[in-house]
């Protein structure tokens, strides 16, 4: 399950919310403005335009290929865009070099210099501004205290650990205080356990200094735990630009709904019943199901529509109140330890799946194979999509 | 630890014996009492000595080494060079003409490539000496440092010169403060092949030496024609042994290296 920070739900209680993207008046520190990216025959980045915001912690999230890489490099200076520009601050950052922008970026790699210590790793971009001995010492022990590395810093990098590497790179990408920093699969090397305590860290330290960050992720819980807003890419394109538990709640299209989480697609035809509410008929001598949505659909469009399985519920008998219910038999449950997902397959041979907390014992569990059931959502669990 | 079948220790007996039989006999008739080469008459170290008295050998020595150090270093610079722009140039026009260019010394008779040296040298009116057989040997043994080189950037991470950029070095801050020390290994190798070949080598040499600078592979050569003298081999079995001591350290350096690596690499492991 995607979960939120305290800190990004917590601030939407606040009057102070952190939403530039809101503000028609807020400058964009980063602009894509028809950006195209062609390798030869290949189209990376196709015609997208897109604004990022200071202090935001930005998500690129996509599936390998669909261009989120070439966008970082862009931004880095590796890659120029074949149309279009960059703009950075307000100024066009294409013709500007990678060693002249004021961006730093941790590699997927890492690409920490194996000849060098933790130390003069740190220390190798400030070495090239010529900072002054006493300031460059000072800023290097503030990125080794800041990492939590102070007593790592004369070793070289082969001798230390994997998630020890991952905060050198972060300091050293920091070192240089850039406008932008960005992050290519930071935690990609690292262990599950270890990558959620990072992302915390790394939330930690995006706060502290006040960096923009820009990251590239395929794993779509490392984008909604430590981003304020998502990206989902394919093919070149951007499919939906949001906060978090927007794309997720309220995906605009049945790749995104698909892409984040799991989710229930059920396709049929729409009609409308009233005030933002639609009826909608998905197969053959079962009863229509029930659906609002703010987006319009004309009597007999189709549609597909998509539900999380943690908003299905399962019982052994039609709940009296139920908007939509639907019968099947359990087909098989994926047990996940604290969740269980149902497979429970319908009369016409669709499978829905569906979520519960296990409050119980696994052995005092309601419902096993081939168990008949029902099982019920409301009318507002489900989005309905047109494609 | 498992025997060895006969049928193996007797291939592998085979082997080095063919291998190691004739330069066995030369060290061992190096101390010989003799004058004559293959008539035993006792232990004796006279021969090193009357080669320490021998002003021509030790002429000829002190050229091939001076040829050896600048030919292997100007070698090196151009076949690192080389190496980068063909593995790092990305895909400009001609890289794979060049690139087979770059390979095709080494499967050049030795014999032609001397012999168009040796035109081109009177052709353009340079008087054969050192410089000519220094100008020779980099011209062969620069495709073989091209290729030890090469096959070490292949394998190299580029991110880390793009890390270099990133952080503020120009390309060349990024070569010579990343990429060079990184590939340092495989440069040392490939001046200390470079160096090697530049010792031994004999046909390329003659062609672009002159009457003011004989290299030792020569200078032993004719010796030999006018007959075998212990001298030559007392001479030989002192360049043996500098090879052999060069080859253990080397491959010693690196292993220890690649040891001390690895224990490091467990202590790291054994902090989380």
């Amino acid at each position: 399950m995607p979960f939120q920070s305290d800190r990004r739900t917590g601030a939407a209680l606040n009057t102070n919310v952190f939403a530039p993207w809101e503000d028609p008046q807020a400058k964009p520190l980063i602009q894509f403005q028809n950006v195209t990216k062609r390798f030869g025959g290949f189209t990376a980045i196709d015609n997208l335009s897109l604004d990022i915001f200071e202090q935001e912690f930005f998500a690129l999230l996509g599936p390998s290929g669909c261009g989120k890489t070439t966008m970082m490099r862009m931004l880095a200076g590796f890659e120029k865009p074949t149309d279009g520009h960059i703009m950075l601050g307000g100024q066009d950052i294409d013709p500007i070099p990678p060693n002249k922008r004021a961006v730093n970026m941790m590699f997927q790699s890492y690409a920490l210099f194996p000849h060098l210590s933790i130390w003069e790793n740190i220390a190798f971009g400030l070495r090239r501004d010529n900072m002054p001995k006493r300031d460059l010492e000072d800023r290097v022990e503030e990125m080794l205290r800041l990492t939590r590395l102070e007593q790592f810093a004369r070793r070289k990098p082969h001798q230390i650990s994997g998630g020890q590497r991952q905060r050198v790179a972060l300091a050293r990408s920091l070192a240089k205080a850039p406008k932008l920093l960005l992050l290519d699969e930071p935690l990609g090397a690292l262990d599950k356990k270890l990558r959620q305590d990072t992302q915390f860290e790394l939330m930690d330290i995006q706060e502290k200094t006040g960096t923009t960050f820009v990251i590239v992720t395929h794993d779509q819980e490392e984008a909604m735990t430590v981003a304020s807003r998502v990206a989902v890419m394919d093919q070149g394109k951007l499919m939906q630009v949001s906060t978090p538990d927007r794309i997720y709640e309220n995906p605009n299209s049945v790749y995104v709904a698909d892409f984040i989480g799991d989710v229930n697609i059920i396709e049929g035809r729409a009609t409308a019943n009233g005030d933002e509410a639609y009826q909608i008929d998905w197969a053959e001598g079962q009863s229509p199901l029930t659906a609002t949505s703010s987006t319009g659909f004309s009597n007999g469009q189709s549609c597909h529509l998509a539900i999380r399985p943690e908003k299905v519920t399962i019982s052994a008998d039609r709940p009296a109140d139920a908007i939509n219910a639907v019968q099947g038999k359990v087909l098989d449950i994926a047990y996940l330890g604290n969740l269980s997902t149902y497979y429970v397959e319908l009369p016409n041979g669709t499978i829905i799946k569906a979520q519960s907390a296990n409050t119980r014992r696994i052995s005092r569990r309601s419902f096993t194979w081939e168990d008949p059931v029902w099982l019920s959502w409301t009318a507002t669990a489900a989005v309905l999509l047109a494609n | 630890m498992n025997r060895l079948s006969w049928f193996n220790a007797v291939s592998l007996t085979l082997g080095f014996a063919f291998l190691y039989i004739p330069m066995v006999i030369l060290i061992i008739f190096s101390f010989n009492e003799s004058k004559l080469v293959t008539v035993w008459a006792g232990f004796s170290t006279k021969w090193y000595g009357e080669l320490a008295q021998n002003e021509a050998f030790l002429n000829a020595a002190w050229v091939t080494i001076r040829v050896a150090v600048f030919s292997s270093t100007l070698a090196t610079v151009l076949g690192t060079a080389a190496a980068y722009v063909l593995v790092r140039g990305g895909r400009f026009f001609g890289r794979t003409l060049f690139s087979g260019m770059i390979y095709a010394p080494l499967v050049m008779p030795e014999v032609i490539t001397g012999l168009s040296l040796l035109l081109l040298f009177i052709g353009i009116g340079l008087d054969r000496g050192i410089l000519t057989i220094v100008l020779a040997h980099t011209t062969f043994s620069m495709c073989f440092v091209s290729v030890v080189v090469s096959s070490r950037l292949v394998t190299f991470d580029k991110s880390l010169e793009e890390a270099a950029l990133d952080l503020g070095c120009s390309p060349a801050q990024a070569f010579r403060l990343v990429t060079l020390p990184i590939i340092a290994p495989a440069v040392i190798s490939g001046w200390l092949l470079a160096f090697t070949l530049s010792l031994d080598d004999l046909v390329i040499a003659s062609f672009t030496s002159g009457p003011s600078a004989t290299t030792l592979p020569i200078k032993i050569f004719s010796a030999v024609r006018l007959g075998v003298s212990p001298e030559i081999n007392a001479l030989s079995t002192i360049m043996i042994a500098v090879v052999t001591v060069g080859v253990i350290t080397a491959s010693l350096v690196t292993k220890r290296a690649m040891v001390r690596q690895k224990q490091d690499e467990l202590a790291a492991a054994r902090t989380e």
